[in-house]
């Protein structure tokens, strides 16, 4: 009998949650010309929180003149100081509304109450208030004898898995250069970025600056098309940006994506190895997996391949998996069923191809969308499972024998977005670092993000980079 | 080759740990574990008879009001004042726990700290709490540590050893894990933090460490050592989250008296009056708790 199991702890900060939801354009609440709505779900508990407003081509035109008219009027004349006014206050906001905004994220997205806490709504506020501190600062990010001037209007696509901290990656440093902004959350995750909207409004931001435009695929396409919009900024699939950076060839559009990933990350027999097995948990659990930046392919030194999968067979029998909104929940719910669909058949094919599947022993919850924590061991660099993108809660286990093949196959991927090494040796972990190919590399730690640290990916995770000066550089003219 | 420790991500994890929400039933179910889990202690210059009286009697019955509150595991105490609890505790499950080989610096001779050790056993010690030369340890005489402690073990017989690292001085995690390392292997039936004596005691970082030291230790040869957290451990919510660490590193069957204890004096005070506060829904002044 359990002596001293966890009772229920569930947040009990109410988030207000409009019944419907229109479009955010020229700093007012207004009705799709479409006329249509679609249904944004707690995939936790698969019930309607709200109707969205389903934004169409003539809705976007919309929201382009109105950044258009703003970026002229307002925006690109206004004293940068009193830009960083704005960008500060809205800063205050979301850390003075922090809690509820951390509870409409779980609904909304199914991820843990303690990550939404903890790390979304916090770092999102970090990145408002880090370049809010740029705005007057700007020609200390040019090169010498260039001037910082904004782009002008900026279209920025935002992704499911960290849906308001994405929209304050875009949001911050294109306000701070004196751009004007149409933003679209993603279809499954709307809520935040609409609140977000609300926050602008109260914080007296001028109408048309920032333009909130809700939909689908068809909604991002008509943004990247319209012949207005001089930057698109991406954060998405991969398949999806290639489509994106068709679409603007040509154009004179500016453009940066942020797209998916399969992360090497790389254990050593010497590593801390208690540490190093929380980095890796942490590295693929961290929000279900649902991070491009994920450590999904963990490499390890073939000595320390038992250890390593003992351990973390163990762990993730302690990972507590359930309702998103109770602060004990380390693994939340699955986004959407049709996240759940891919994951599931990828996990499938990692069985069919021979691959062995070790999962956490829980009970799922009867209703809502969920996976329980897994890894793979006995995968082959050529299995599914190693090489696409599962975006789950699921780990593939490879080996390696010699720091070089531990780069070789590191690097043996489309992708390049992020890695990881876990040794206690730190000339082996420089060493290492450098020889990888992708944009961040964590040394004895993963999923570290701080605004003034720039990232983004090599390859097909990408190019550009957010946060830090070298964000700020993609919303300037140069 | 010894384990190492990387501080970072260890005080990460700790750090996620101590963040657990601890309410209700649990609540109350961690306090009585607590209580039960808990070595009363008093070790200080001017211990006198009569305050070991009194802190025995509190430990059998730490609030007479609430009926169902369980006894203490121990009380921990200097060798001279064994026969007084001894006498007090008689026929009763609480245990004696006394200090021994020169606490709390253990810089005397081996004869002595041996002679101390036996001199507590003789006066009727059921247990007993050692510190380890710290010196020897960090001038990396590692041999001569773990063969005192088996001496000790040796003259302890079955009388139970808890061996204290005293880990606020050993400087680093990479040396707190290699100190517990080296006391398992010994043959400590317990390992323990601190004596309480120094600037830093206790913290949960280290107490994460211990735990995986005890976790591999019982891996590699089934058997299962215990842990005893002591120093600096005041209030209800430090010790709910030392439980979560025993939960979630050894696992619940750790959740014993055997196999972990925290050793606090005026824990116990803050874990009545929380336990209380469950069970009435308001809190009660201090007054209403006997003191000690």
């Amino acid at each position: 009998m359990a002596i001293f199991e966890y009772a229920p702890a569930p947040e009990t900060t109410q988030a207000a949650i409009r019944e419907q939801y229109g479009l955010f354009i020229d700093g007012k609440w207004t009705a799709p010309r479409t006329g249509q709505y679609f249904d944004t779900v707690n995939p936790a508990t698969e019930e309607t929180l709200a109707r969205i407003a389903y934004a169409g081509e003539e809705d976007v035109d919309r929201a382009v003149r109105a950044a258009r008219k703003a970026y002229d009027k307002y925006w690109r004349k206004m004293r940068p100081a009193d830009r960083a006014k704005y960008i500060y206050r809205i800063a205050r906001a979301i850390t003075e509304r922090s809690r509820e905004l951390a509870v409409l994220e779980t609904m909304d997205g199914g991820k843990p109450i303690k990550e939404s806490r903890d790390f979304d709504v916090p770092l999102a506020a970090a990145h408002f208030f880090y370049y809010a501190g740029w705005a007057d600062k700007l020609e200390w990010a040019m090169r010498a004898g260039e001037e910082p001037k904004p782009i002008g209007v900026a279209g920025q696509i935002v992704p499911w898995n960290f849906p308001l901290l994405m929209a304050a990656w875009k949001l911050a440093p294109a306000l701070a250069c004196g751009n004007t902004i149409v933003l679209k959350p993603a279809e499954t995750t709307p809520l935040t970025a609409l609140a977000l909207a609300q926050i602008a409004a109260e914080a007296d931001l001028p109408p048309g600056v920032l333009n909130v435009v809700t939909g689908d695929g068809a909604t991002g396409a008509a943004l990247v098309g319209h012949q207005d919009v001089d930057k698109i900024a991406f954060t998405g699939s991969t398949e999806v940006g290639k489509a994106i950076q068709r679409s603007t060839a040509g154009t004179g559009k500016r453009l940066t994506l942020e797209l998916g990933g399969k992360a090497a990350h790389i254990v050593f027999a010497d590593a801390p190895m208690d540490q190093a097995i929380e980095g890796v948990v942490n590295g693929i659990y961290f929000n279900q997996g649902h991070v491009c930046c994920a450590g999904s392919r963990l490499l390890v030194e073939e000595s320390a391949h038992e250890e390593i999968v003992v351990r973390l067979t163990d762990r993730i029998q302690t990972l507590r998996l359930g309702n998103p909104l109770d602060k004990n929940t380390d693994v939340g719910a699955i986004n959407s069923k049709m996240q759940l669909d891919k994951i599931k058949e990828l996990v499938g094919s990692g069985v069919d191809e021979g691959a062995t599947l070790v999962q956490q022993s829980c009970v799922l919850p009867e209703r809502g969308y969920f996976f329980p924590a897994s890894f793979f061991t006995n995968v082959q660099q050529s299995h599914r499972i190693a090489r696409e993108e599962i975006f789950g809660p699921v780990l593939s286990i490879l080996t390696f024998r010699t720091p070089e093949e531990a780069v070789e196959k590191a690097n043996n991927t489309p992708y390049g977005l992020s890695a990881g090494i876990w040794t206690d040796k730190g000339s082996k972990n420089m060493y290492i670092a450098q020889y990888l190919r992708a944009g961040v590399v964590w040394c004895n730690t993963f999923n570290q993000f701080d605004p003034s640290s720039p990232f983004g990916g090599y390859r097909e995770s990408g190019f550009g980079r957010e946060g830090g000066v070298h964000g700020l550089r993609e919303y300037l003219a140069h | 080759m010894s384990v190492t420790v990387d501080a970072v991500m260890l005080e990460t994890r700790a750090g996620s740990l101590a963040k657990r929400s601890i309410k209700t039933t649990t609540k109350v179910a961690g306090i009585r574990l607590a209580i039960q889990c808990m070595d009363l202690t008093t070790l200080e210059g001017k211990d006198s008879e009569g305050r070991v009286r009194s802190l025995c009697a509190k430990a059998l019955h730490p609030a007479p009001h609430l009926p169902d509150v369980p006894s203490v595991a121990a009380v921990c105490i200097y060798p001279n004042l064994v026969p007084v609890a001894k006498e007090a505790l008689r026929g009763t499950s609480v245990k004696v726990a006394s200090v021994a080989t020169a606490f709390p610096s253990g810089l005397s001779s081996m004869e002595v700290r041996l002679a101390d050790t036996l001199s507590a056993i003789a006066a009727g010690a059921d247990e007993i709490d050692m510190v380890i030369d710290r010196g020897a340890f960090l001038a990396g005489r590692y041999r001569e540590v773990h063969d005192e402690i088996v001496a000790v073990k040796a003259a302890c017989g079955p009388v139970h050893l808890k061996v204290i690292l005293e880990t606020g001085e050993l400087g680093s995690y990479d040396a707190v894990r290699r100190a517990s390392d080296l006391a398992l292997e010994a043959g400590a039936d317990f390992i323990k933090t601190s004596t309480g004596k120094v600037g830093t005691n206790a913290t949960f970082p280290v107490a994460v460490t211990m735990c995986e030291a005890i976790r591999d230790y019982a891996r590699r040869t089934g058997r299962r050592a215990g842990l005893k957290v002591a120093g600096g451990v005041r209030t209800t919510k430090q010790a709910m989250t030392y439980l979560v660490i025993i939960k979630e590193t050894l696992g619940e069957s750790w959740l014993t008296p055997d196999l972990f204890r925290i050793g606090a004096s005026s824990l116990l005070d803050d874990l009545l009056m929380q336990y209380e506060k469950e069970l009435t829904g308001h809190y009660a002044g201090r007054d209403y708790f006997p003191m000690d």
